[in-house]
């Protein structure tokens, strides 16, 4: 619980809002980082403070403080008040406070071991054993692990009655070999990410990642460069996730829709009239909205404005069903949309983002799936991300690709690339395989002003039929 | 002009808990901290219509901790109450020194030295906030207008236990805005330390003519590779680049710098290429996290060719390098371009058949080894034919080397050059930024 009692700084701001809320959020980032066998990083970073909303004259308005004093809060409010008074006048759409419905409820992570328990030792020990697993040949000339313990705690208060209280514990691991010889390197990476305890530090399987990145990296480090032309793709979960998070979950956003997020991330090739009609992949995609999702990164009961979060289909058969909006945007829109308005910390309002979007998975072996292609790419682990602000031109790299010849894996290649246009590309879904995996990441950047935020993506391996592929110039 | 209460405060504010936590170490440790703090007001446009508004104060004190020939270190937020902000920063103390005990020894350490101390505060002439909404869409009237108004104070400062002190201030704020008739858009940001309503009139009244020219037919632009003028803006997002590890001494040693080749002088630039960091523009502090002071200038790339790679002092103690007053990251605060020989007036026809990018977007590394960079064309973007604009164009992506587009494929560099200050607001809002200027650009390729 916080050091404070709320309910003095809310019953000050109605005497000027007709409604009020206040979320407290606690922080703390320890970040370890070891490289070549020796400590690069011991990092902890709290934050805590609180954001404090207001509606005045049909508009919601913001002021941070952490100054978490009566007297600090009562001064963030009469902040919000002034300022919220003198904007109200040109708001964009009016609200009311049924856009806060109240809400009691609790989350806490599934964690196995508590991460404020977990030894800074242990930590350290599994990432020196990463980096000294790495240490097989001479021309392994970069060995990094690191590891972010993250714990949150966010309570949201209203003057309606919203009391809700989440505790997240999330784990981002990163292990990367570097191969290099001539003016050639090649670097694989392995990543473990999403709410776990301190199970995760396992000093084994950190010394078996390890081992394999390297192994990998110097396979990389002889390869050919992938081959350019049109051929059959199947991705890796490692990169399903920015394929989704990229080409589903963004367009999809309502806010970038309704053309708020249009001078800095961009707007979306996705029209209001396309919910419900648009083919945007083959009849095997089905995507949902899962803040449930165990373990998932972006795992979550209550979203910012108190909304609960519920498992949805985006995308059913294939056709676009429902976008990425919270109450506000669906208020706008006229659209259904998910419990997503979050913010990356107390002192930014929160906004539509992304929190788990899965591929579901299908029926398709990986074997199977490999079996079926005469000639193409399996491509493992994102390197490279763009597209344009529609979200329709893109072009990724990955960091590993095999050969696919006659239905069998043949050789390595480094520098894979493919690029297309997100609704044909998707319409070339061939195959999507039954054993999923998740993987997220701890910064997605958007919003002004602008705010990273937590995602988790779950997919199987799928296949695309005809993509452009390519290699690098080296 | 008078300086702004929150800055006094913050002052006050910080010598007093820095103070606390150096008085309270033990003989044989050394500590550096650092102070990062802003007031500031975020006004949220869409549809010339405020989307959202947020009033921001924060402050944030980081403490490195040095002991043993080992280094932890720990940042929190402070509430502005000396009393706590004192206690909590002491329990920081006491968790560092717990975490000393039990970490390995930092082969790399940069032992704690003065390096001397600066004071500079710089104030401005910003909007009430109460007046800020008129002041914006009141010229704006009639426009599809989406963008970010951000103006306050900002705090950078630094000190340590062997007596160095940085003090850095500034007031400042900036509308980053574009313009829209439909899906077609223009760019514009009015970034400054005193709002001039004629000044931001005359800023609104040039976007609003780029946009008008954006009525002409829209073209679409078979991939391929053509003549290209960047302008400054986009030139700025080209080399942006550079701060993604291409200029970064640490990742050239770790085999991760695009600019391998140039650093092992197995590739050059093109000889028109100056590069320089120049904290002479006045957008950021000379200081570093470790409060080390950078020469005015120091100069990158030289006639093409790398002069220096940026050091910091941790690299500097782990390969043997001489460090050049570089942050932890190693990327440019204040990176400048030197204009060259091609007049504004002459731009269009000196491009002759080809495209005119006014922007970039969502670039990055298609093949590091190569510097090759990917991203798309945005915004003012137009097919010229002969000299003549002839319409806005379809988007367009493009994929191509530095080691081309600055080396060989470089034609000419414009007289004019536009300063790009930072405006980015990821956690806090930032200083620095770029100058540069456009470039004219042989066989750009154009993939999709």
């Amino acid at each position: 619980m916080p050091n404070f009692d709320p309910q003095p700084a809310l019953r000050h701001a109605l005497q000027a809002a007709q409604w009020a809320g206040l979320r407290y959020s606690r922080e703390s980032t320890q970040t370890r980082a070891v490289r070549n066998d020796a400590p690069e990083k011991n990092d902890t970073t709290l934050e805590e403070g609180a954001m404090c909303e207001v509606l005045i004259d049909g508009h919601f308005g913001y002021a941070a403080t952490a100054d978490l004093s009566n007297a600090g809060l009562q001064r963030a409010f009469d902040q919000a008040i002034a300022t919220t008074r003198a904007t109200a006048g040109h708001k964009v759409h009016p609200f009311t406070d049924v856009h806060r419905a109240a809400v009691q409820g609790v989350y806490q992570s599934p964690a196995q071991k508590p991460l404020a328990t977990t030894p800074l030792a242990l930590i350290t020990d599994c990432l020196l054993a990463a980096s000294k697993a790495m240490a097989i040949d001479a021309k392994v000339v970069n060995r990094s692990a690191h590891a972010a313990v993250i714990q949150t705690h966010i309570d949201y208060y209203s003057s309606n009655g919203t009391h809700t209280t989440q505790r997240f514990d999330m784990v981002d691991i990163t292990v990367a070999a570097t191969a290099a010889e001539g003016m050639q390197s090649q670097t694989r990476t392995w990543t473990h990410t999403g709410q776990f305890g301190g199970e995760v530090f396992d000093v084994a399987a950190f010394a078996q990642q390890g081992l394999r990145v390297a192994t990998e990296a110097l396979e990389l480090l002889a390869a050919p460069n992938c081959p350019s032309g049109t051929m059959d793709l199947i991705l890796m979960p490692d990169q399903m996730m920015l394929q989704i998070h990229e080409s589903i979950g963004h367009p999809l956003e309502l806010d970038r829709i309704l053309g708020d997020e249009r001078n800095y991330a961009g707007w979306s090739f996705v029209q209001p009239s396309d919910f419900g009609s648009l083919r945007y992949g083959s009849p095997l995609m089905h995507v949902t909205f899962d803040p449930t999702k165990q373990n998932a990164m972006a795992s979550y009961a209550f979203d910012d404005g108190g909304s609960p979060a519920r498992r949805e289909f985006l995308i059913e058969g294939g056709v676009l069903k429902r976008g990425l909006g919270s109450v506000e945007s669906q208020e706008r829109s006229g659209l259904p949309g998910v419990a997503n308005f979050r913010s990356s910390s107390w002192n930014r309002a929160p906004i539509d983002r992304m929190a788990n979007v899965n591929l579901e998975p299908g029926t398709s072996a990986l074997d199977d799936m490999i079996a079926s292609v005469e000639d193409g790419i399996l491509m493992s682990t994102n390197r490279s991300w763009s597209i344009d602000d529609y979200r329709n031109k893109f072009q990724f790299g990955c960091e590993h690709g095999r050969l696919i010849k006659n239905g069998k894996l043949a050789g390595v290649v480094r520098n894979p690339n493919y690029r297309g246009v997100t609704v044909d590309f998707w319409n070339r879904l061939g195959a999507v395989g039954k054993d999923e995996a998740t993987y997220g990441t701890l910064f997605c950047g958007k919003g002004e002003p602008s705010q990273v935020i937590r995602v988790g993506h779950s997919s199987p391996a799928c296949l695309f039929r005809g993509v452009e592929v390519f290699g690098g110039q080296s | 002009m008078s300086q702004s209460p929150f800055v006094t405060t913050v002052r006050q504010h910080f010598d007093a808990v820095a103070d606390c936590v150096l008085q309270s170490l033990l003989p044989r440790e050394a500590a550096t901290l650092n102070l990062n703090a802003e007031e500031t007001l975020f006004v949220r446009f869409n549809n010339n219509r405020v989307r959202q508004n947020t009033n921001v104060e924060q402050i944030a004190m980081g403490l490195q901790l040095q002991g043993a020939g080992r280094t932890a270190a720990m940042s929190r937020t402070l509430s502005g109450n000396v009393e706590a902000d004192c206690a909590a920063m002491l329990q920081m103390l006491t968790q560092c020194r717990e975490e000393l005990a039990v970490l390995p020894p930092d082969p790399h350490q940069v032992p704690v030295e003065n390096h001397g101390s600066s004071d500079e505060t710089f104030s401005g002439q910003l909007l009430a906030p109460d007046a800020v909404v008129d002041a914006v869409v009141g010229p704006a009237q009639g426009c599809d207008m989406a963008g970010l108004y951000a103006a306050g104070s900002i705090v950078r400062a630094n000190r340590n236990s062997k007596g160095q002190r940085h003090w850095f201030a500034t007031q400042t704020f900036f509308m980053d805005y574009s313009l829209y008739n439909g899906s077609r858009a223009v760019k514009g940001s009015y970034a400054g330390t005193h709002w001039e309503p004629a000044q931001w009139a005359a800023n609104l009244a040039h976007s609003k003519h780029l946009l008008a020219l954006m009525d002409k037919p829209l073209q679409t632009v078979k991939p391929g590779q053509y003549r290209t003028y960047l302008a400054p803006r986009a030139v700025a997002d080209l080399v942006g680049m550079m701060g993604w590890n291409a200029l970064s001494a640490s990742a050239w040693k770790q085999g991760r710098s695009p600019f391998k080749k140039l650093a092992d002088k197995e590739s050059r630039l093109s000889t028109q290429l100056y590069i320089t960091e120049n904290f002479g523009l006045g957008l950021t502090p000379r200081f570093n996290t470790l409060g080390e002071v950078s020469a005015p200038a120091v100069q990158l790339i030289t006639a093409g060719e790398l002069s220096t790679l940026l050091i910091s002092s941790r690299t500097s103690k782990e390969f043997g390098l001489v460090a050049n007053g570089a942050n932890e990251s190693e990327g440019p605060r204040a990176l400048d371009m030197a204009p060259g020989s091609l007049e504004e007036k002459d731009v269009l026809q000196q491009l002759g058949t080809g495209l005119y990018l006014s922007n970039l977007h969502y670039l990055n590394w298609s093949d590091p080894v190569s510097a090759r960079v990917t991203g798309m064309t945005r915004y003012a973007c137009f097919w010229v034919e002969n000299g003549e604009i002839v319409g806005p164009i379809k988007d367009m992506r493009w994929d191509e080397s530095l080691y081309d587009a600055l080396g060989d494929k470089l034609l000419a560099l414009t007289t004019h050059t536009a300063i790009d200050p930072a405006v980015d607001t990821y956690y806090h809002r930032a200083l620095g930024g770029s100058r540069t200027p456009g470039a004219l650009i042989d066989n750009f390729t154009f993939t999709l």
